[in-house]
């Protein structure tokens, strides 16, 4: 039969039915309901398997709080894991799986478990799986591993969009039940630019689950009415399906708005969600209360409920939840639930009520001073067994039972800023606490104020305290007349006696007597307790389960609830997808690559390309019949130094330098010396950190008296950028120097070679001879009338130039290049054939410039000028920075020249054996040197300087590799630098 | 965090990089103190809960640094100041 338990009512659109499926069965439902609500409706109340015992569950709420109908939602790529049926949107079409149960929910094999539940007890991964230490990863992990955890991952990639955004108003009001709507209308009412955020895709909160009237007319009505009020306004924005997950410093809070979870594919071009951050310069919290549960044994079965959840699936999506309905309640509105259920026709068997003292209920059996000591039904609840004030048992057949130990204000979000939440005892639970987030206030049942008027007078009163606070004017106007009951409620937490188990925290399996363990074994603080026994630390972070928890350990412990406190909140308030908090920053979007102004060309010659920091450089370039990379490079190489080659180097960073003080400013950043720099001329210059380590590198040449250009290291130009900053602006304040980083702003190319003049000449309007233009040399010039700078520097070892143009002539000036040296057979290197040249002529670059290294292990010492203050340069006197026999940068040569040479291998003398107090240093960079037909490689050796000619081992325990090398100068090429200064 | 730039006004913290304690304003001159103290200005700085100035910089906005007293605990932020302001009225110099 279809929707079985679908009484007449609620808040459902009964002209339209959609089809669904749980676990593979089909159903229908109604739009408005959720996924809970329709298969409730539908008579299923078995949704999920607990966590640890993987005990038969159903939904225990209504709401965002639910611990245990966790259920995945669609499939393929879509599919999603955890999802609370309780808020999970009905759709047509929608595909739900149970989860954590194996081979199916009503049969599955790890409730074994359950059986063995007295291993299973707080502590017993501490206890259990103490020993042998080397257990644990190879066979208890595993072993738990499999067992436990909830849904699965499907490996596949999201297919949908998540977006973030950004949103500003005077006030949020967080939630949309009376006292929100209330807040909200009054500041929309004002003129106030407000905000109004609900986490349920219909505004009204409570109003909605409720028979009571406002204003004379059903709540849900009166909300309807608000909302409409509230969408007219402009300066009202309102966001339903919009979860506020936290409050966080200076008026921020993040918020997660499910743009088409209720949908079965988004709308084109929409997100799946949205995670906001908005500024408010006002909150107020109006987040509701959640019910809390009483524990008794096996209080977790199918069919057992929070009391307001079985008045909120009647009353607003028109469910039954059983054919017969107990309540057990400790407080007036448990009452409330029976009498809402009777009116709608349900069968109330009998209402258990905690309280020995008041009136009875008209027309039902009210038992007094009686609890609900046990329950049966495996797979769903058959029966409720009473005690009654007497002592008498009884058991009455039920299937459904609705439990109220009373309401507990939801303020997670007042206590995100460490404010402790106090305890007020007339509603017998916890409010926000004076030391909450600066300008949030609390209204309605957040704030403890339980009743319909209440909230509506708090919604009110706090909007108006807000603005005024703004210093805008808002009326208090008339409220709508509506229920202003008294909270009357009695402590019930437990039932005593019973010798099986009572629930607490039923998604984590924590029990009442986890928590006497816990007690016993003296892990009574609160976050002891919660750490021992895993007490609200499932998903639903224990919404429910968190005060009845504490409130057991108050008792225990002799302490009162106040003196026992709470655990600390933390945002989020309710899960939030990994990919909502990623956004658009993932896969290539996450780090996007710069191109350089070459690219386009390199892409032409079919270049294999690497990332370099940001950036997507060319590594090689391949040529027809080249089939392995090293043929490339090595031709590459070979032709450089044979007649010209050139390189894009437009990565390197690039800062202009301006201002009378420029050089003394130079001084202070290099360690070398700069002032004595020519205008017209280039230096290498060397950057520490101020604790003596290297920092960077690069050349800087002086276009004019005042006028500087510094290149830095691809990966540092935004660090040394920041650093030059801080110098000029914090170090150094009066100093006439002003910067700009022009990294994007010209295109660089290095052109290296014998015939890198020749070649240039052709392409410049200037004369370029080496009378007019000198080894480190630097000057301003032009390319076809196009502005243009020069600088003859060379990283290859070569006479060699770089050439800057504007960025957008990066890629004109490159085929240029090409055209002018066909008659050169000039060529285009990548990377490789970068790093070869560099190793080959002893520079060092990133392996080398490792945080760990100084000037004087990199044999660049004397650079370090104690004629002056520079940064860094006294912190690189210390002693054991300046130990004679410490590391030094040394070349290395494989004995055998077929020998290999390994990259991260460590020097050893012959015969020591490899072990650290042997170790003399290690290999940072190798290539294959093309000229010398041999590997070659850097490293950093102690006592380098002192062992040229030496013989050792190169050992990589690692790559299982060992060869015999010998200790070189690290100038393995034209050591006298004759070729770049031809 | 909103950050209240002297200039731009309030900026988002995202906006911004952190150094630390403003005690690194205090650089000493490297021709006239010798390792020991300058090891000591670099390395030994208190880590107050409470009040802290500290080191900013407005990296995706101006490139001012900036120094910000802000409560470690609450977050509360008490001034924001130009670095090179405050710098100078330190008497740094050139």
């Amino acid at each position: 039969m279809s929707q079985e338990n679908r009484i007449s009512g609620g808040q459902i659109d009964r002209s339209k039915t959609w089809r669904f499926t749980f676990d593979g069965v089909s159903y229908q439902g109604h739009p408005g309901d959720t996924l809970a609500s329709a298969l409730l409706a539908n008579g299923v109340r078995l949704m999920g398997r607990s966590f640890k015992y993987h005990r038969p569950r159903g939904p225990l709420s209504a709401g965002s709080e639910e611990p245990n109908a966790l259920v995945q939602l669609r499939s393929g790529a879509r599919q999603e894991p955890n999802t609370r049926a309780t808020v999970a949107e009905l759709f047509d079409g929608l595909e739900a799986t149970s989860q954590n149960a194996w081979p199916s929910l009503k049969f599955d094999a790890m409730a074994i478990n359950d059986r063995l539940n007295t291993f299973f007890t707080a502590g017993f991964y501490y206890k259990t799986f103490m020993w042998p230490a080397s257990f644990w990863e190879k066979v208890y992990e595993p072993i738990i591993r499999r067992a436990a955890g909830l849904g699965a991952l499907t490996r596949q990639e999201d297919p949908d969009d998540y977006d973030k955004g950004f949103l500003h108003c005077d006030l949020l009001v967080i939630g949309a039940g009376p006292a929100g709507l209330s807040a909200a209308l009054t500041a929309g009412r004002a003129g106030a630019r407000v905000i109004l955020a609900d986490e349920d895709f219909r505004m009204g909160g409570r109003l909605n689950a409720e028979t009571l009237e406002v204003g004379g007319q059903p709540g849900a009505d009166w909300a309807l009415g608000a909302v409409a009020e509230l969408s007219a306004m402009p300066n009202v924005r309102l966001m339903t399906r919009t979860t506020v997950i936290g409050a966080f410093d200076h008026g921020i809070y993040g918020a997660v708005e499910r743009v088409s979870d209720h949908l079965a594919v988004p709308a084109k071009g929409k997100p799946r969600q949205t995670l906001w951050r908005i500024y408010s310069r006002r909150a107020i919290l109006a987040g509701g209360a959640t019910e809390r549960p009483i524990a008794f044994e096996n209080n977790d079965r199918p069919g057992v409920m929070l009391a307001g959840a079985l008045r909120a699936y009647a009353n607003r999506w028109g469910v039954a939840v059983g054919d017969r309905v107990a309540v057990f309640t400790n407080n007036d509105d448990g009452l409330r639930s029976a009498m809402d259920l009777k009116a709608r026709g349900v069968d109330v068997v009998a209402v258990i009520d905690a309280r020995k003292d008041g009136d009875l209920l008209p027309g039902v059996r009210h038992l007094k001073g009686a609890e609900v000591v046990d329950t049966a039904g495996r797979l769903g609840l058959k029966s409720v067994t009473i005690r009654q004030a007497d002592g008498r048992t009884e058991t009455v057949a039920a299937t459904a039972l609705g439990v109220s130990g009373g309401w507990n204000p939801n303020v997670n979000i007042s206590s995100h800023h460490r404010s402790r939440p106090v305890w007020d005892e007339g509603i017998q639970g916890f409010v926000p606490g004076e030391d909450g987030p600066p300008g949030l206030t609390a209204a309605g049942a957040a704030a403890g104020v339980l009743s319909t008027h209440g909230a509506l007078a708090g919604g009110q009163a706090q909007a108006v305290a807000a603005l005024a606070d703004l210093g805008i004017a808002a009326k208090a106007g008339d409220l709508p007349r509506a229920e202003d009951a008294p909270v009357s409620i009695v402590p019930k937490w437990y039932v005593s006696g019973g010798k099986g188990r009572a629930w607490i925290d039923p998604q984590n399996d924590v029990t009442l007597k986890d928590v006497k363990l816990a007690q016993k074994e003296n892990f009574s603080s609160v976050e002891h307790l919660k750490r021992y026994t895993t007490l609200g630390m499932a998903t639903d972070q224990g919404k429910t389960g968190n005060v009845l928890g504490l409130a057991v350990m108050a008792g225990l412990t002799g302490k009162t609830i106040p003196e026992t406190g709470t655990t600390i909140y933390r945002p989020p308030y309710t899960p939030v997808a990994m990919g909502t908090l990623a956004g658009r920053s993932r896969g290539k979007e996450f780090k996007p690559f710069r191109l350089t102004p070459s690219h386009k060309w390199a892409e032409e010659q079919g270049a294999v390309f690497v990332e370099v920091g940001m950036w997507l450089r060319a590594q090689w370039l391949p040529r027809p019949g080249e089939t392995h990379w090293r043929q490339s490079v090595d031709r590459e190489v070979l032709a450089t130094r044979k007649s010209v080659g050139i390189c894009d180097v437009t990565t390197l960073g690039k800062i202009d330098i301006q201002g009378t003080d420029a050089a003394a400013f130079l001084d202070k950043v290099y360690a070398n010396n700069f002032a004595s720099l020519a205008v017209g001329k280039c230096r290498y210059g060397l950057m520490l950190r101020e604790d003596g380590i290297v920092y960077d590198d690069g050349t800087t040449a002086r276009m004019g008296e005042n006028e500087y250009v510094m290149t830095t290291t691809t990966a540092n130009a935004v660090l040394v950028f920041r650093n030059l900053e801080y110098a000029r602006q914090v170090l150094w304040p009066e100093m006439d120097v002003q910067l700009i980083s022009t990294t994007e702003a010209w295109a660089q190319f290095s052109v290296a070679g014998p015939n890198a003049r020749k070649l240039l000449q052709k392409v410049v309007d200037q004369d370029i001879s080496d009378a007019a233009f000198p080894y480190m040399g630097a000057g301003n010039i032009t390319v076809g009338g196009v502005r243009a700078r020069l600088f003859r520097i060379s990283f290859s070892g070569e006479l060699a130039y770089e050439i800057a143009v504007p960025t957008r002539y990066g890629d004109a000036l490159v085929r240029r290049l090409m055209e002018a040296g066909q008659e050169f057979d000039a060529i285009v290197y990548g990377t490789e054939a970068l790093g070869v040249m560099r190793v080959e002529k002893g520079h060092v670059a990133g392996n080398e410039l490792n945080g760990q290294s100084t000037a004087l292990n990199m044999g660049l010492g004397k650079m370090v000028s104690k004629k002056k203050d520079s940064i860094g340069m006294v912190l690189s006197q210390r002693e054991g920075m300046v130990d004679p026999n410490g590391y030094r940068l040394v070349g290395v040569k494989p004995v055998d020249p077929k020998g290999q040479l390994t990259a991260g291998s460590h020097f050893l003398e012959h015969g020591a054996a490899p072990v650290i107090e042997n170790d003399g240093g290690w290999l940072t960079s190798k290539v294959y040197s093309p000229h010398l037909g041999c590997d070659i490689a850097l490293g950093y050796l102690k006592a380098g300087d002192q062992k040229i000619g030496k013989r050792m081992r190169a050992v990589n325990l690692l790559a299982k590799t060992e060869t015999e090398v010998e200790i070189v100068s690290p100038h393995f090429f034209d050591s006298e630098g004759e070729r770049l200064r031809g | 965090m909103i950050i209240n730039h002297p200039i731009l006004g309030p900026r988002d913290s995202q906006e911004f990089v952190y150094l630390g304690s403003a005690e690194l304003m205090n650089r000493p001159d490297g021709m006239t103190t010798g390792v020991e103290a300058f090891h000591n200005w670099l390395y030994n700085r208190d880590n107050p809960a409470g009040e802290h100035r500290e080191l900013w910089y407005h990296e995706q906005g101006d490139r001012s640094w900036l120094v910000v007293t802000r409560n470690t605990v609450t977050h509360e932020i008490r001034s924001v100041e130009l670095a090179r302001d405050v710098a100078k009225a330190m008497g740094r110099t050139k």
